[in-house]
């Protein structure tokens, strides 16, 4: 230890500064500067936008930043609310439960399954945990039509179920939720065992209380999924219809309605952000286990 | 304990151990049964339909290779499509992957609080959803765009640019719109596997001869995330193929001369609105193909990353 110090005296390497020369610093702060306000510049125009008075929303030249802020688009867009044909109210209740119906089972129908994936041996686990990954090289658009098929078959066609089912069995939570059950403890389990309890009871009382970081990772991005889902392919019924739906009908009426549009923007928007922020080291930490074994 | 030790063994029967497994099994099977309904089947079914003729309301009818070569020999616009995708696919997929380990490397080296916020403000973006329609109002083609209306002030051009019914710029366009979609899940999972990496190895590395950050990153870091590197490559791959949705808000379905045109706006205009399910379904299969062969390609690159 003595030894380290001393060398480290000697060499001048300091553990923040390794290796860091300011040349290198300013061209990669620079770099990440200027790409930072590329990135955060419209989230910028949208919270700007939503807060503008009509006025200055058909300013020219157009301005980014709001001058008399104001939140009649806010109070605009309520009046309209009630003026739809079916309740706002509805379209809210149809995506609350979308939303937290597609949270709820898929956190525990992945856990379920990823807990004998990553801790028990059985013939065909390869092959199904393949299978998986396998699911996350395309994307779900691939299969829309045998999808849609499938699901006039099964009879939920224009149900809350033919959103709700398919996003139960999405691949990334189980590979996420797998790969951080990895890391507990198998002398967790095998203790639990020889006390007697059984797989069902290992899983509720042992393995998901240390895996809280992980459902809350899948079900926020599930959340992420379900949100923006405006469930046109298969929600026939104006009734049934997601929020995301109605919002969007919103924003395509044209000039005579950019100030609410503006308010449903920033809405559509914040709502996903917020929740990343509550859960952001949730998150984070089961990202730790994300990677690919080869 | 008798699972996990017994069939480590291998001797027993094959019967006798899915028998003994068949807690294993219950557990799995909810997950297991939707995800064969809505996954496994979906693209078996995609792959036996691209050969027959089907409308939803006949029976499907086998025509071979049919769907195909109209596909590959007479679709002028899947061709378009198909070069769209490719170029969207070529470009934005290494430059976001690029991007993702490139910030999530910088973002690294700040303070825990720091990098929380710059964390938020670069994956934000990708989480929003839908509210890319934003980008509707900077893209605008009268004055009153903010993009215009910026350019004309700085008297870079004349007059208003109808940025998304110009068919040379609908591509480009789209193109930034979709790197600025881009920092998603990757770019998690790379920020995550960088403070996996042991500190102390790269004091190791120092003492070894590593003199400056990019030796470091290409000795030390890279290596130690590859299992990271794998994964987010999955993600920026299948996202860089699958654009559609800012295509058909921004450029329109069909765009101008199908400037914006992917092979899932391709799909979408037969599956959804002409009901040709057979030929949306040979798209489909083309596009799977095309995903899975890419990703399986790119993993046997990243596994020499170091070596």
């Amino acid at each position: 230890m003595a030894q380290n110090v001393k060398l480290r005296r000697r060499f001048r390497i300091r553990e923040k500064k390794l290796n860091r020369s300011m040349a290198g610093n300013a061209l990669l702060f620079g770099l990440m500067i200027v790409c930072g306000i590329f990135m955060v510049l419209p989230l910028v125009m949208v919270v700007n936008n939503a807060l503008k008075p009509i006025d200055e929303i058909f300013q020219f030249p157009p301005r980014i930043f709001v001058r008399n802020p104001t939140l009649s688009n806010f109070s605009d867009l309520f009046v309209l609310m009630n003026d739809t044909w079916v309740p706002f109210s509805r379209y809210i209740l149809n995506t609350a439960i979308i939303t937290l119906g597609g949270m709820l089972g898929h956190v525990i129908i992945a856990s379920l399954a990823a807990y004998p994936l990553a801790k028990h041996e059985f013939p065909g686990k390869n092959i199904l945990f393949y299978m998986v990954v396998l699911s996350m090289m395309f994307s779900w658009t691939v299969t829309q039509i045998p999808q849609y098929v499938i699901i006039s078959w099964l009879g939920i066609n224009n149900t809350y179920a033919a959103l709700v089912l398919p996003a139960w069995s999405f691949g990334m939570g189980l590979y996420l939720m797998k790969q951080f059950m990895e890391q507990l403890p198998d002398s967790l389990i095998e203790s639990a065992r020889i006390a007697g309890a059984s797989e069902w009871r290992i899983f509720w009382s042992i393995i998901m209380p240390n895996v809280k970081p992980a459902w809350l990772t899948l079900a926020i991005f599930q959340f992420q999924q379900m949100w923006g889902n405006t469930g046109s392919l298969f929600l026939r019924n104006e009734e049934l219809k997601p929020l995301q739906f109605s919002l969007l009908q919103i924003t395509a009426g044209g000039v005579a309605r950019a100030g609410v549009a503006a308010a449903v923007t920033f809405i559509i928007a914040a709502v996903p952000i917020t929740f990343f922020l509550i859960c952001q080291s949730s998150i984070m930490e089961t990202m730790t286990t994300s990677g690919m074994k080869e | 304990m008798t699972t996990a030790k017994l069939s480590k063994t291998g001797r027993e029967p094959l019967s006798r151990r899915i028998w003994k497994a068949r807690s294993s099994y219950l557990l799995m099977a909810p997950y297991f049964i939707l995800f064969f309904f809505f996954t496994v089947l979906p693209v078996l079914m995609s792959v036996g339909l691209s050969f027959t003729h089907f409308n939803m309301l006949e029976p499907p009818e086998f025509i071979g290779w049919q769907n195909y070569i109209k596909l590959l020999l007479e679709d002028d616009i899947f061709i378009i499509s198909l070069k769209n995708t490719l170029l969207f696919a070529v470009i934005t997929g290494p430059i976001s992957y690029f991007l993702c380990l490139l910030f999530a490397w910088i973002i690294n080296e700040f303070k825990p609080k720091m990098r929380a916020f710059l964390t938020l403000i670069f994956y934000a973006p990708s989480i929003t959803g839908n509210a890319y329609i934003v980008w509707n109002l900077i893209l605008t083609g009268d004055r009153y765009g903010y993009l215009n209306g910026i350019l004309l002030r700085l008297d870079i051009i004349n007059e208003a640019v109808l940025w998304m019914k110009t068919e040379n710029l609908i591509l480009p366009v789209l193109i930034v719109v979709q790197l600025w979609l881009s920092l998603g899940t990757g770019f998690l999972a790379f920020l995550a596997g960088l403070q996996t990496v042991d500190k102390g190895m790269y004091e190791a590395a120092a003492i070894d001869g590593v003199k400056n950050r990019w030796q470091e990153l290409w000795f030390v870091t890279l290596p130690a995330m590859r299992p990271q590197l794998m994964f987010g490559a999955v993600m920026q791959i299948t996202m860089s193929f699958a654009v559609a949705d800012i295509s058909i808000y921004l450029a329109g379905n069909p765009s101008v001369n199908y400037a914006g045109a992917t092979i899932i706006t391709h799909l979408l205009d037969y599956g959804s609105t002409r009901l040709d399910m057979g030929y949306a379904s040979a798209i489909a299969t083309i596009l799977f193909l095309l995903m899975v062969g890419t990703n399986k390609l790119v993993q046997r690159l990243l596994r020499r990353v170091g070596n």
